[in-house]
């Protein structure tokens, strides 16, 4: 099974001509949490002479320094490749690795099988023809065998190769063997889209049924591990499905040529054939069909080719070229399958972007209908979609575009999402089907209200309302605070004296009633304020109650943070930065806080910072870790 | 289709995208036999258009003659547009392997001059043709892979890849390193050379070379800069490199394959990694994911 074969060295030319053509096979990897996927990979690079002789000097190493094996050679560490993941022994992220056969080239995608690295996963099977889902025989089906099966059938993985490992654990019994596998496919029966489920018992550690059958396993008369993969069918379905080319670049050199360059995701084209433009629905026939190496009568799926058109008609990049017999639907609402794969949970409501193919506009999730328990298979109320979680809800985008439902055609049915802010890739979605007119998604957060607006700029709006003496340190707390926001992202305002009573509010001065009056127009600017989203810091002296809660209950709960800055009136004055004290003692300053108008110390703030303990910066932070809790 | 189709399918709708989302990209060429590949895959993906984007080449001023001969060649021949950048630094200091080290050679040169290179010109996506089989941190790394503003790539936060769908979005002052060839091997690269019939630079092929041995490993006498002991005198020996960098830092390997068959038969028939002949990787496992991380492609 190697590639070392006995032509290479006799005759390198014919040896050559067999292997330029040769097939491409890709597979995943995946299952819980040690169940040896890893080593499964490293015995099978073993077994097949992949590794060279430096390697596998570095791998004795490595064995020794921090392998798993008691210093024997620990195959894992082939493959898990980031010094992160080498020192904690556990597989982060995916890692590719690639090995041939006579007859065929593979490349595999090793995935992780903790939870939190679903993602990773999923990017690793949505290029796979298989999947080989490993079970430990002494657990037997976990949670995560189920969610890793669920997401390579979501991802449009047709075939699975269940490998019940570690037999050795559990006296290559029989019997095991054939309850787990009892027990998967009933879970595949009643929650999987496979076409194919080939179970294998093996022991990776000590290669049993990997390359070849193993004694250990009399009763067992399947095929091993390898020869499974040199066997299995990988002409994919994809040529004998309509045809399908995205146009990604228009291609031209002068004015005489027009080309439409793209990679045909599904069936054939020839010159000749009528072809239909979505969502344009403009229609034409195929000129030439022009390669580098010359032109060709006709191109099928897994092809990139540049196709010319014997009519002038305006196509772009986005556009789907279809045969007239098939044609694609075009839709700009439809029902969604949504694998959330970011930290911040999905929001109905939001906008994202939506990519497919060669595809971009903007997206916006419709409330979900249900969430599904990749354990339990049942569909579950929610409300927003955390990390690595799968739910149904129906989406709107701002253009129509061309697909077809993922179950006919995942290659034209999926898609992803991108958050606007991080430019992340946030979730998949598969397209279930088109929503008809009278379908039309009610649309409670459609409406631009402050929880949109906010949300735009994902964030909750709040108004932070800091009192206090003057001289208590309102305002570097305050510009602090502002900044330290702004850092992480948050869209703020601040309202103090210097930007409201110079403008705003000059008309007002000092008398009870102006202040009033003043904090009376603060209140509702902040609350205008918050309305456009954004986080609002005011910064006034504010020394009445009453005035306080005025602005409070003009906002809804929780909404409102009274900060007190919390500076004794002597500490106040002996710092005096601005000699405003003196001069109210010495009369020149009438109606002045704190010596000659009263101050109303909050009774129940939200925050309380007690300057005499903490310095302004500490006292941003104690004002950033309230709203983080908030 | 052959693996050889996919692969090349799947390179020229990679490209492809990156032309039509990308403001200003650029392809990295470093003149081996993966930019030699990954080049004639750009004439392929445009035809009959010139490729849309300038070629870059990072030169350190210490790589083989005949490379820079080769380079001026094909861009001639091809009529390309090839940058050709030395960080101004090292050119000032007289920057030597030698006098300096390998290691800051490499780094001033190469990751330092790379990152100067894409901030003086603006880029925003540069291919590169790193494949997921030369090394355990490479073998994880996306095909569109993010660089912050000061070009370092973070292992822990890579964005889901999902079918053939790449996310191209980013902020001003971030770039995108985006990999063609990442599910080509060796052996790939060299069957697809074989029947593509693509140039590729002479020190691949078997040649009497002067060679002088300095801790195992074969240096060639490229120019009069190579300081030699007085013990060691150039000898003429049948030569030939696997892998090519600056000629001080690569080793050479005596050999007799001096055809692009013979070659891939040495190469099925050897026994260790191709990486080997350079110096920078020896310095401990994880040290290609630490220069990654500091911005080296």
């Amino acid at each position: 099974m190697s590639h070392i074969s006995d032509l290479i060295a006799t005759d390198i030319e014919s040896y050559l001509s067999v292997h330029e053509k040769k097939e491409l096979l890709r597979f995943i990897t995946c299952g819980s949490v040690d169940d040896g996927k890893s080593t499964l990979i490293g015995r099978m690079l073993f077994e097949s002479h992949m590794l060279f002789d430096d390697h596998l000097a570095a791998l004795e190493v490595d064995s020794k320094k921090v392998g798993t094996q008691d210093g024997e050679i620990d195959l894992a560490l082939l493959v898990d490749g980031l010094a992160a993941e080498r020192e904690q022994g556990i597989t982060i992220d995916v890692a590719y690795r690639f090995f041939s056969t006579e007859k065929r080239k593979y490349i595999v995608a090793d995935t992780p099988g903790h939870e939190e690295y679903t993602r990773n996963m999923a990017t690793g099977a949505s290029t796979a023809d298989v999947a080989i889902i490993l079970v430990d025989a002494s657990q037997g089906v976990l949670t995560q065998t189920r969610r890793h099966s669920f997401i390579v059938s979501m991802v449009g993985v047709k075939r699975v190769l269940l490998a019940i490992n570690k037999m050795d654990l559990v006296e290559y019994s029989e019997e095991t063997y054939n309850s787990i596998v009892a027990d998967y496919t009933n879970f595949a029966n009643e929650a999987l889209d496979i076409d194919e489920i080939v179970a294998v018992p093996i022991s990776a550690l000590n290669g049993d049924n990997v390359v070849e059958l193993s004694d250990r396993t009399p009763w067992y008369k399947g095929h091993s591990v390898m020869e499974y993969l040199e066997s299995v069918e990988v002409v994919s379905s994809s040529l004998s499905r309509p045809f399908r080319m995205p146009v990604q670049w228009v291609n031209r050199p002068n004015q005489e040529f027009r080309g439409f360059a793209g990679l045909i995701t599904s069936g054939i084209v020839k010159v000749g054939d009528k072809i239909r433009v979505s969502p344009s629905g403009r229609e034409s026939t195929i000129d030439k069909i022009v390669t580098m190496d010359g032109n060709l009568n006709l191109a099928g799926a897994g092809r990139s080719v540049t196709i010319t058109l014997n009519d002038e008609i305006d196509i772009s990049r986005g556009d789907l070229l279809t045969t007239i017999e098939h044609p694609c639907a075009v839709a700009d609402q439809f029902q969604a399958r949504i694998l959330w794969m970011d930290d911040s949970a999905m929001m109905p409501g939001r906008q994202y972007l939506f990519k497919s193919n060669t595809q971009t506009t903007s997206l916006t999730l419709g409330r979900l209908k249900y969430r599904i328990d990749v354990n339990s298979l049942e569909q579950l109320p929610a409300k927003v979609l955390d990390m690595n979680e799968i739910g149904v809800c129906n989406v709107s985008l701002a253009n129509r575009i061309a697909f077809d439902p993922y179950s006919d055609d995942s290659s034209t049915g999926g898609f992803i999402i991108v958050d606007r802010m991080t430019n992340n890739t946030v979730g998949m979605g598969l397209i279930d089907f088109a929503l008809r007119r009278s379908d039309n998604i009610h649309w409670q957060n459609m409406d631009v209200t402050k929880t949109s607006r906010a949300e735009m700029k994902t964030q909750q709006p709040k108004v932070i309302w800091f009192t206090g003496l003057s001289g208590s340190g309102k305002s570097s707390i305050a510009n602090i605070l502002e900044k330290k926001l702004q850092s992480m992202g948050r869209h703020t305002i601040t309202l103090d004296g210097d930007n409201v009573r110079h403008g705003l509010n000059r008309d007002l001065g000092f008398t009870k009633a102006d202040r009033v009056e003043n904090i009376r127009r603060v209140s509702e600017v902040a609350n205008l304020m918050l309305d456009a989203g954004l986080i609002c810091i005011t910064s006034f002296i504010s020394p009445f109650e009453s005035e306080r809660k005025m602005a409070r209950d003009l906002l809804e709960k929780n909404e409102f943070i009274e900060v007190y800055i919390d500076t004794p009136l002597e500490i106040c004055e002996q710092r005096d930065a601005k000699g405003l004290y003196a001069k109210a003692r010495s009369g020149e300053l009438t109606n002045f806080t704190g010596i000659s108008s009263p101050y109303e110390a909050p009774q129940n703030p939200e925050i309380r910072v007690d300057t005499l303990n903490s310095t302004a910066e500490e006292a941003a932070d104690q004002i950033i870790d309230y709203l983080s809790k908030a | 289709m052959t693996h050889l189709q996919r692969l090349e399918a799947e390179a020229i709708h990679i490209m492809r995208e990156v032309v039509a989302e990308a403001e200003n990209p650029v392809m990295l060429y470093s003149i081996g036999k993966d930019s030699s590949v990954m080049l004639h895959l750009a004439m392929k993906a445009f035809h009959p258009s010139k490729i849309p984007f300038p070629l870059m080449h990072i030169d350190t001023t210490w790589k083989f003659s005949e490379m820079i001969e080769f380079r001026d060649n094909i861009a001639e021949e091809y009529n390309l547009d090839m940058l050709v950048y030395v960080n101004p630094e090292g050119e000032e200091m007289g920057i030597n392997p030698f006098v300096h080290g390998s290691a800051k050679h490499t780094d001033l040169m190469k990751t330092q001059g790379l990152k100067k290179a894409l901030d003086k010109y603006g880029f925003d996506v540069a291919f590169g043709g790193a494949r997921r089989d030369e090394e355990k941190s490479r073998a994880k790394e996306r095909i569109f892979s993010f660089r912050n503003k000061s070009h370092q790539w973070d292992p822990k936060s890579q964005r889901p890849e999902l079918w053939n769908i790449y996310n191209s979005r980013k902020n001003s002052g971030e770039s995108i390193r985006v990999f063609p060839l990442s599910n080509w091997t060796e052996l790939d690269i060299w069957q697809y050379i074989h029947l593509e019939k693509i140039p590729i630079v002479p020190l691949y092929l078997s040649k009497e070379r002067p060679v002088v041995e300095r801790d195992g490993i074969l240096v060639l006498v490229d120019d009069d800069r190579l300081p030699l002991e007085s013990s060691e005198k150039p000898m003429m020996r049948k030569v030939r490199f696997r892998t090519l960098g600056c000629y001080p830092l690569t080793g050479a390997v005596e050999s007799e394959a001096d055809t692009l068959p013979q070659i891939i038969q040495e190469m099925l028939l050897t026994t260790t990694s191709e990486r080997q002949g350079r110096i920078i990787d020896f310095d401990g496992t994880a040290s290609m994911e630490k220069k990654k991380q500091e911005g080296y492609f």
